[in-house]
């Protein structure tokens, strides 16, 4: 009776799953067919060979690479971002986290898959497993997305299953689905504790992982002699830039998902507002990180260094490389730091030139340094071809598809969680500021 | 246990490019066509790099060097390939296995030289070339990355011989494709350890430089110039 009474309250939560507009099967049929297309052209690229792609000499590694740290670095939204905010205990985290993990999920699929895209031959990926060498840092590097895949899928599906045991109990679609999923769980208080130490354990554990990923991530450039890779911040450098593009897209999904599916009353102005602020200061973070990593080569002025540098400043690259500082720098910064222009379109697009600048930067990153080796007599161009752009338009579509079939099977903002924050928090956190507020008796007696 | 190695003589080099020539025939290198050449992926285990220019216009020479694999003693194409394609054997070669090599390219974005070519398509070499196929080298496959190998198949031809006519190997018993054709008898090649070698000898010379000493590769290929780089 009781829950009944709940369930009506959350039911715009609940709506996704059970309504489905036609609008929704035109982008999907629509999204579908850019990723077939791009599926196509890889299946191109495995009969012909990787010439089907712009690689060549100096610049052997492209679009795959830099959409593969793209991506991870997406993911650090999600994990990383509920993990941090579950662990601080904010209670605006509470309709933010299902997203934010929803996202590293899809993400790292995609992600991961791009290392396995840019193979010569893929055909021999077991290699790895049978004589792969612990030295070379792609094995840390697969070491470190598989331990962070698994983990982020538990810590996405363990606060669901409160939210599918809802479900299950509704009845209706997919209900066989729902009940092996829901695991028997039926909101007894023993179940509650031990589901609650689960997500405990799992989100400080997730913490030292995501960061490991793409410090990892890093490595694969740094370890290596290239000018303009070989650095040691960045290991820091990477996982800034990931958190701070993952921030980023959690907030476009946030801004997109209110107004499909009209979840005003849960994401309010303030949740765009911490998350903004969140973004300005990851925006700052990064521009330190950037200014830092180019005053030194430019201080240090070694000569094939140089040559990357001036490329990226002056020559092929400088209209990426500036077009990155105005959208990871100056279109944040101009949005998020005015009061008048820190409205929810400003802060979307605030979170768009991230996206677009976070990849400009891996672009940046990977191109030049490869375009330039150290022999100064090689250098080369990159273009990409076809095959590799409708690969990142699949790529780009795959994550839209993802979401959009999670939002059909599953909530997208966990109503358990919300429930819960409208029973407790209120108390729980006064209890904890009565905690620490220095106590009035006490101030009292000493006076008298 | 021999430590192979090379001295190239730019003061005797007059730049012909029979070497490019020799190693590319020798290996059956992929010949690539015109359009993807233009797109930069022409493949040479050896080539001329254009160091620099010569002279005032209009009397300019370019100066050319060959430039290979450096079969660094330290090489840092192998410490990053994740399966183990590429190795330093006893004998110094770095040598490259092309069944084993996943095409992740991780170890020609590492190489200081820029020493490693890949196979962006299936070897499809024009009908003209199969006359000079040479039968002792292996076609590579699409997808790998190859490199110089310093003829390693001639060093195993030598030894097998040397074993039928129950002798040691000798000194001129191996040498690569690049060495033999040099008409002006620039390219030295043999044991650096054997102090007896005419490698060893003119690798003490006080012109020998190697190229990006500074990176610690320690490079098996020197150069000897009079002139300064
Ligand atoms: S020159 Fe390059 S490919 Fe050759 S051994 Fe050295 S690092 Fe490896
Ligand atoms: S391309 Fe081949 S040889 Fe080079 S690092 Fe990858 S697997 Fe190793």
């Amino acid at each position: 009776m009781d829950d009944h009474h709940y369930i009506d309250e959350d039911e715009v939560l609940f709506r996704p799953i059970y309504q489905t507009s036609k609008s929704f099967y035109v982008l999907a049929a629509a999204l579908i067919a850019v990723f077939l297309f791009g599926a196509a052209m890889y299946v191109r690229q495995f009969i012909f060979g990787l010439g089907e792609t712009g690689m060549n000499e100096p610049v052997t590694w492209g679009f795959y690479i830099i959409s593969f740290v793209f991506f991870i670095g997406i993911s650090h939204a999600g994990t990383l971002i509920s993990a941090i905010l579950r662990l601080s205990k904010a209670e605006w985290r509470r309709p933010i986290t299902r997203m934010a993990e929803v996202i590293t999920g899809i993400v790292l699929m995609i992600g991961g898959l791009h290392p396995i895209i840019d193979l010569g031959r893929p055909d021999r990926i077991l290699h790895i497993f049978e004589r792969g060498r612990l030295q070379s840092p792609l094995l840390w590097d697969m070491t470190s997305i598989t331990a962070y895949f698994t983990a982020s899928t538990i810590y996405l599906y363990l606060p669901l299953i409160p939210d599918i045991a809802l479900l299950r109990d509704r009845g209706g679609k997919f209900h066989k689905l729902y009940e092996i999923l829901s695991w028997g769980y039926q909101g007894t208080e023993r179940q509650k504790h031990v589901l609650e130490k689960a997500i405990n354990i799992l989100m400080v554990m997730v913490i030292p992982i995501a960061i490991s990923v793409h410090t990892v991530i890093s490595w694969i450039f740094s370890m290596t002699l290239q000018p303009g890779w070989h650095s040691t911040i960045f290991g820091p450098y990477f996982v800034v830039g990931a958190i701070f593009s993952g921030i980023a897209a959690l907030i476009i999904v946030m801004i997109v998902f209110r107004k499909v599916f009209h979840f005003e009353d849960y994401l309010k102005k303030i949740h765009f507002n911490y998350l903004g602020t969140l973004l300005l200061v990851m925006s700052l973070l990064w521009f330190y990180f950037t200014f830092a990593e180019y005053l030194t080569t430019f201080y240090g002025h070694e000569p094939s260094e140089m040559r990357v540098f001036l490329y990226k400043f002056v020559g092929g690259y400088a209209p990426f490389f500036w077009l990155m500082v105005f959208c990871n720098f100056i279109v944040p910064v101009v949005f998020l730091s005015n009061k008048k222009l820190k409205t929810i379109p400003g802060i979307l697009i605030a979170s768009i030139a991230v996206v677009i600048g976070m990849w400009l930067e891996r672009l940046i990153i990977v191109v030049p340094s490869l375009a330039n080796p150290r022999l100064p007599f090689i250098t080369g161009i990159y273009v990409p071809s076809l095959t590799e752009i409708s690969l990142l338009a699949a790529a780009t579509a795959a994550f839209i598809l993802g979401f959009m079939g999670f939002s059909k099977l599953f909530p997208l903002i966990s109503i358990w969680e919300i429930k819960e924050g409208r029973e407790e928090s209120v108390r729980m956190v006064s209890e904890r500021l009565n905690e620490y507020l220095p106590s009035k008796g006490h101030i009292r007696k000493e006076i008298v | 246990m021999p430590r192979y190695g090379m001295v190239i003589d730019l003061d005797k080099c007059n730049q012909c490019g029979a070497c490019v020539t020799a190693c590319k025939l020798e290996n059956n290198v992929q010949i690539v066509s015109k359009e993807n050449a233009e797109m930069g992926r022409a493949m040479f285990w050896m080539k001329m790099l254009d160091t620099s220019y010569e002279g005032n216009y209009p009397d300019v020479r370019a100066v050319n060097i060959p430039a290979l694999c450096m079969q660094c003693d330290e090489p840092s194409c192998i410490k990053v390939c994740p399966v183990r394609a590429t190795f330093k054997r006893d004998d110094g070669i770095v040598a490259q296995i092309y069944p084993q090599c996943i095409g992740c390219r991780y170890c020609m974005a590492n190489c200081p030289y820029t020493a490693k070519v890949f196979n962006w398509f299936k070897d499809e070499q024009p009908v003209e070339n199969e006359k000079c196929h040479n039968i002792d080298v292996s076609v590579r496959p699409k997808g790998v990355v190859e490199k110089c190998t310093f003829c390693i198949h001639r060093l195993q031809i030598a030894k097998e011989k040397a074993k039928a006519e129950k002798r040691e190997l000798q000194e001129d018993d191996y040498v690569p494709a690049c060495v033999e054709v040099c008409a002006s008898k620039a390219i030295y090649f043999g044991d650096l350890d054997d102090p007896h070698s005419k490698v060893s000898k003119a690798m003490h010379d006080y012109r020998k430089f190697t190229l990006q000493e500074e990176l610690g590769t320690k490079p098996k290929v020197y150069y000897l110039s009079a002139k300064s780089e």
